[in-house]
């Protein structure tokens, strides 16, 4: 008997929700759960984060057909400026070093770095992307409760007591992966001891569209450009003073984050609600297993200062898109190993290398044994002046460097 | 399987200790991590140029739901049915026959369980010929190298095709480079498949394949060769065509 669906994805976040639309897109029939409703996920309060998007994950939602709902919210990134707090050195990447696409305005400024996008406009752009897919049905709010695998289907029970069956379950559920757990995959996790605090500032001054990472003694603290004169700050702390920080009134926190931010855009004000969130290290020895294939998060969480870990997830999404979409154009059983042994070997030597990078920097930054502090101060000004490795570590940021799924080169599947 | 005993029927070009061979391995064809691994590995390169021909002779677009719909293909030596169900998820009307009758049981199993409607049956091309039945497609993949009498299994091959029909064949060639590799590498070596699978002087050569099919009135249409990356552990297409190979021809 034919299954229900071709894939079934739990999760319809940020990479789960693009994930469906490439296959959707492309004449799979997919299905796509999640545990909140989607006007729940689009509410203001939901989720007050907003994500760094570097140019090659760009590049994959627009051939997600997702783009052309977000170019008008997303806030380029022309500059970062990367700096020490015990250190007069600094490292400064312009976008114009970086211009691989010409742009129109014939300034020959090319292309920004990335951009930022809120994440309640990203969820937006999904629901509006989805409602025009055909293929795609929303099971909102959804939970799977228990999968059965074998060797011609996944049959997945859902809290509402259905049974689906698909060819293949996509595990984009988050860090706490219910499909990950479910299929016994053991995690490694290492606890950084530190929280992410995260809020929206309104200032005075512009702010050119810098993006700003500051290495403090307890912590990276990132100033990222929103649109207007307002500014999304990821700030990471020890837990038990990020709990302190999160306790503290309107008037002292401001203070407290005024003392940080500096007075160089002026006035700083918290606008809206804090959020707090504790920062780990998590990944899974292998990401494919019979009929079942995890993504983001589910299967890499990292340090949050290079705002790397969506950026990673949505190439996740390029190369899985491009895997199952080749295998069903080939008439073959997208639910097989010696398809899904592809994607998981696409992307390992990448999220590896990721987690591996912001791990090391975390390290190296958040301590001041005198050694390594020298180390990265000498660190940022040898980066600074040897222009082949400043441009390495950029393009990689900006994932325009290695084997690349043709998503993230610009290219249809 | 009321006819699990009985022979194909027909005068048949399969020898009997290739038969007895490959039924005995049919449990295991679905695994693709077990020991038919390597065939799932070289699967999509296959099935790329089958239905990139077929799309280019019918003009079809490959990324078109059905790119196959309703061309009546017959697979010649399906085995557990490897390339018979993808091209059947294409569209094509997909009938497809082996000389060995547990490999007919396992296809038709697997395909039963994968909702596909494929009509196997154990048989052999000859006597299907005789019953005078006719398709726009036929597929015959590392079975060339097999058969007793090469000239009139492709003279049954032919008779099958309608006019205007195409014939898609895979084998290996008999060079120095095949035997190194595909026979004393494949078996001896990295142990990809059975020791015994293979006997080289069996091998064909394209020019065999041409020479055999011409007087038919069918003729050589493309070739390509199938190339192993063995740091990424994976088969692409190439322009060599000294070991593992494709080739299409059209009938008039």
């Amino acid at each position: 008997m034919q299954n229900d669906y071709d894939v079934l994805i739990n999760g319809a976040g940020m990479v789960g929700g693009t994930i469906a639309c490439i296959l959707a897109a492309s004449g799979m029939r997919v299905v796509v759960l999640d545990r909140e409703a989607p006007s729940v996920q689009v509410a203001d309060s939901y989720d007050g984060r907003a994500s760094a998007i570097a140019l090659g994950s760009q590049r994959v939602l627009d051939g997600a057909g997702l783009w052309e709902f977000l170019h008008e919210v997303a806030s380029p990134i022309l500059d970062i400026r990367v700096s020490d707090q015990q250190s007069p050195l600094s490292l400064h990447y312009d976008h114009r070093d970086f211009a691989v696409t010409p742009n129109n305005d014939g300034d020959g400024s090319g292309n920004p770095l990335g951009f930022m996008v809120e994440n309640r406009h990203f969820r937006v752009a999904l629901a509006r992307a989805i409602e025009k897919l055909k293929n795609l049905t929303v099971l909102a709010p959804g939970q799977v409760v228990a999968i059965e695998r074998d060797s011609h289907k996944v049959s997945a029970t859902l809290d509402s007591g259905r049974v689906i069956t698909a060819d293949l379950v996509v595990g984009s559920d988050g860090r706490g992966s219910i499909i990950r757990r479910l299929a016994g995959i053991a995690l490694t996790r290492h606890d950084y001891g530190q929280s992410g605090i995260v809020c929206t500032v309104d200032h005075e001054h512009p702010h050119q569209q810098v993006a700003y990472e500051r290495f403090l003694a307890t912590g990276p603290f990132a100033i990222l450009p929103l649109l207007g004169n307002r500014s999304s700050i990821v700030w990471a702390e020890k837990t038990d003073l990020a709990d302190h920080i999160m306790s503290l009134s309107d008037r002292e926190f401001q203070e407290e984050l005024a003392r940080r931010f500096g007075s160089f855009l002026g006035t700083v004000t918290p606008t809206g609600p804090r959020w707090c969130y504790p920062l780990s290290l998590q990944y899974t020895g292998y990401s494919i297993d019979n009929r079942l294939v995890l993504a983001g998060d589910a299967c890499h969480g990292m340090h949050p200062l290079a705002g790397q870990g969506l950026n990673m997830g949505l190439r996740d999404a390029a190369a899985l898109g491009e895997v199952l979409i080749d295998a069903h154009r080939l008439g073959l059983d997208v639910g097989r190993h010696s398809v899904l042994d592809r994607y998981q070997r696409w992307r390992r030597f990448d999220n590896g290398l990721m987690m591996g990078a912001t791990h090391m920097i975390n390290a190296v930054f958040s301590n001041s044994i005198e050694p390594l502090r020298l180390a990265r101060v000498l660190g940022l000004a040898v980066v600074d002046v040897i222009p082949p490795l400043k441009k390495q570590f950029m393009l990689q940021a900006m994932g325009l460097s290695g084997d690349l799924p043709k998503l993230m080169r610009g290219q249809p599947i | 399987m009321n006819n699990r005993q009985k022979t194909p029927h027909g005068a048949s070009t399969a020898s009997p200790e290739e038969v007895a061979r490959f039924a005995a391995m049919a449990d295991e064809w679905w695994d693709d991590t077990g020991k038919f691994k390597p065939l799932h590995k070289l699967n999509p390169v296959r099935i790329a140029f089958i239905r990139d021909m077929l799309a280019a002779h019918y003009d079809r677009d490959i990324t078109a739901a059905l790119p196959l719909h309703g061309l009546a293909l017959l697979d010649v030596g399906c085995g557990g049915g490897l390339i018979s169900e993808p091209l059947c998820r294409l569209g094509a009307d997909v009938t497809a026959i082996d000389a060995g009758q547990e490999a007919i049981d396992v296809a038709t199993n697997h395909a039963a369980q994968s909702g596909l409607n494929i009509a196997f049956r154990h048989d052999t091309p000859e006597s299907l010929a005789d019953e005078g039945l006719q398709f726009d497609v036929l597929v015959s993949l590392e079975v060339v190298e097999h058969v007793a009498d090469l000239n009139a299994f492709l003279g049954a091959l032919a008779s099958l095709t309608k006019p205007g029909g195409v014939i898609i064949l895979a084998t290996l060639n008999r060079t120095l480079k095949s035997l190194a590799l595909a026979k004393i590498g494949a078996e001896y070596i990295l142990r990809w498949v059975p020791r015994g699978t293979h006997d080289w002087r069996k091998f064909v050569k394209p020019s065999e394949l041409t020479k055999g099919l011409e007087p038919l009135g069918v003729h050589l249409h493309s070739m390509q060769g199938i190339g192993f990356d063995p740091l990424h552990d994976n088969w692409f297409a190439s322009e060599k065509l000294d070991v593992n190979y494709l080739a299409s021809f059209t009938k008039d």
